[in-house]
């Protein structure tokens, strides 16, 4: 594939290898924050390469492992009203709420429905007049500007039985809670390259210079990841801490204004609990009063549901960087892609649904 | 009269009613298709002479959404389905059953489409279709039409091949291109229509499995990897031989749209499924020959020797990225679910 191939070079991939083991003199220890990134680097079998001094640690980059168990909730108690179609990315089904998931939900009646973005919801409201579409907004930047763009529409079409729950959220508070933690320690930031399409490096800017943590933003093929490692190690290892892009192909700097134009025009940054981290103060994103219309939150009285984090399990420690899959009791054992208990098993990008599909060749 | 339904309307529930409509269906429709000396008797069951030998016996549901696809349809994945399922336990197929469950307000030009596809790959494959059975069921209690047909195919003395008889050092062959079909289907999904030229791989491996059998009498095991694709069919080898496998990525042929495609998709053409291929497990020293025997089969121009039986990681599947590192190949889970971002 023509612009893919060249990153999956193995002897550009050998070479870089090669200069990450003459770079590296120290243990280091990476966090790559993106979800994409940990699923690239299990899928490619890239930690046998590095050498023992590294580690990867993966962050709370995966939007749906990040969504907390009252969110899920919420969503379930909208799939239980009358008339209410939800549509929503796939990997949601799965997540278990405090009782229960939206697909054991559906098997019970509900009517929930699989799209892949949210302009298919937006169709879905269109063919169905007589029905409410409920779109279960779930993603970090990337994701947010597009089903700002819908909402727009939506409310220019004057389409009135369509609505977002919006659970988005921003990177840059939850960025610097880890980087703040004494828990956790980081050497150096594998930054989300789709994200920063979008954000730009301000925040990393900000990562770099305060916390002396240097930052890479990464594209998602093994060659960009493999770069990026290496220019990380150089950095530790010659003691500086700047930004560089390697995703120069789609990320420029000041990120897509456009895209955050449109985003700040329809939301509005919130409190929002995060997985893992808990209340994080203006990390989530909800509909500005212009488009009260189209906001579910304000549209639907969703009753206060008690949550509960699963028992034993350690998804919050993962998303932070502190623990890894194998440390959990849990993991292959009561918890596996099949039967999730907690949510990095469910996305396909999550932390553990990664170990547990690709790797594990050492650790099984 | 036999013409009067022909080429239009739709079916109803009379023509599941056993009556007048139904014969007529039936003589229309279906026998003028399948015409053949069994079939014809119209008797309660076909009685045939099978060769000495021992007898395989396979059955399967078709219920594919959508019933058309580019490159075939669910009339030539049942009979190729079915066809495929004997071939790979090394049997050659000779009769099949098939039964139909069709909606009330099924096209009778649909029907028509199907049976034509049926017919067609029964010639191809050298099967015929002995007897059968049609049902009606009212609008909403099945999707348009469900097709069942069972197999029936004779084993060659000597021939033993199963999914237990993997051994290690056993060079495993790929016959062709992975997912094709798999992703042929999404391409026309409602909600995810989306272009490509890409076409199902639907086809009946009988004759290609045929000529690879002249060539080794060490044939251990063989699948085709349909749904939950080569990954599903290597993990159920591996835990049936009780053996590993280890496959190297770089050798999976995979074309560029199925790669393309299950980029954007978020899915590994590894569990994408296949209707036209098949795993073959052969002992080392003829593998090269029975490759270059497949290959001359129009269904297996691609094949690939993809990987080999290992007597370590029992019960698993490993391969060697492209890379270099190494990563399991897990059984997939159910439906792959789009991801997100």
């Amino acid at each position: 594939m023509k612009y893919v191939d060249e990153f999956r070079n193995r002897d550009i991939a050998e070479r870089l290898v090669k200069r990450i083991r003459e770079a590296c003199h120290q243990r280091i220890t990476l966090m790559e924050v993106c979800g994409t990134h940990t699923v690239a680097i299990h899928r490619n079998g890239l930690p046998e390469l590095l050498p023992k001094e590294i580690t990867l640690i993966s962050g709370p980059g995966c939007p749906v492992c990040v969504t907390p168990v009252s969110d899920i909730d919420r969503a379930i108690a909208l799939s239980q009203k009358d008339g209410v179609i939800i549509a929503t990315f796939g990997d949601l089904l799965r997540v278990s709420g405090s009782q229960t998931s939206l697909l054991k939900q559906c098997s019970l009646g509900a009517d929930v429905r699989i799209v892949y973005s949210a302009y298919d919801a937006f169709y879905l409201a269109e063919q169905n007049p007589e029905r409410q579409v409920v779109f279960l907004g779930v993603g970090f930047e990337t994701t947010a500007p597009t089903v700002a763009a819908v909402i727009r529409r939506a409310r220019e079409a004057g389409l009135n039985n369509f609505s977002v729950l919006s659970m988005h959220k921003v990177l840059p508070p939850a960025l610097l809670s880890l980087v703040t933690s004494p828990q956790v320690k980081i050497n150096g930031f594998i930054c989300p390259g789709h994200v920063s399409t979008i954000i730009g490096t301000g925040i990393y800017k900000r990562v770099a210079a305060d916390f002396h943590i240097p930052c890479v933003v990464a594209g998602f093929e093994p060659v960009d990841i493999l770069q990026a490692i290496a220019l990380l190690v150089e950095q530790i290892e010659r003691g500086e801490a700047k930004v560089e892009i390697q995703y120069l192909r789609a990320v420029s700097p000041e990120g897509n204004l456009k895209a955050m134009a449109i985003m700040d025009d329809v939301f509005e940054t919130s409190d929002s609990i995060w997985r893992g981290f808990g209340m994080l103060p203006q990390s989530g994103l909800k509909l500005k009063a212009d488009y009260a219309q189209c906001d579910a939150e304000r549209r639907y009285n969703i009753p206060p549901v008690k949550s509960q984090e699963p028992p034993g399990c350690i998804c919050g420690d993962i998303l932070r960087g502190i623990k890894r899959p194998p440390d959990c009791s849990l993991f292959k054992k009561l918890c596996t892609p099949d039967n999730p208990v907690g949510a990095c098993m469910v996305s396909s990008e999550g932390t553990c649904a990664a170990y547990y599909q690709f790797s594990g060749v050492n650790i099984a | 009269m036999k013409q009067d339904i022909r080429g239009k309307g739709t079916i109803t529930l009379d023509h599941g009613g056993g009556g007048r409509a139904y014969r007529e269906l039936i003589h229309t429709y279906f026998l003028p298709r399948f015409a053949n000396p069994y079939l014809e008797k119209m008797d309660d069951s076909a009685v045939v002479e099978i060769p000495q030998g021992r007898v395989a016996m396979t059955t399967d549901c078709y219920v594919v959404d959508p019933i058309f696809f580019p490159g075939g349809n669910i009339g030539s994945l049942a009979v190729c389905g079915t066809v495929n399922d004997l071939s790979v336990q090394g049997a050659r197929p000779l009769f099949l059953s098939a039964g139909f469950i069709l909606e009330e307000g099924l096209s009778l030009n649909d029907l028509e489409k199907i049976l034509i596809a049926m017919e067609e790959a029964c010639r191809e494959a050298g099967v015929i279709i002995v007897t059968g059975d049609t049902k009606v069921v009212p609008k909403g209690k099945a999707d348009k039409i469900f097709i069942n047909t069972t197999g029936i195919g004779i084993i060659q003395p000597g021939v033993d091949i199963s999914g237990s008889n993997a051994k290690a050092g056993d060079k495993i062959i790929l016959s062709g291109t992975m997912g094709d079909h798999g992703i042929a289907i999404l391409s026309q999904r409602e909600g995810l229509a989306f272009d490509t030229s890409l076409k199902s791989d639907v086809a009946p491996l009988n004759h290609m499995v045929r000529q690879c059998l002249t060539m080794s009498r060490e044939i251990h095991a063989m699948r085709d990897p349909t749904r939950g694709g080569v990954a599903a069919a290597l993990n159920e080898i591996a835990l049936q031989s009780n053996v590993g496998i280890r496959i190297n990525d770089a050798a999976i042929p995979v074309k560029e749209e199925v790669r393309a495609a299950c980029e954007v998709l978020g899915l590994d053409p590894l569990s994408v499924a296949n209707e036209g291929k098949l795993l073959m497990f052969v002992v080392p020293g003829d593998a090269l020959r029975v490759l270059e025997e497949m290959r001359k089969n129009r269904y297996g121009k691609g094949a690939q020797i993809i990987g080999e039986v290992i007597p370590d990681y029992r019960g698993r599947v490993i391969m060697a990225t492209a890379m270099g590192g190494t990563r399991i190949i897990d059984m997939p889970l159910g439906e792959q679910l789009p991801r997100i971002c």
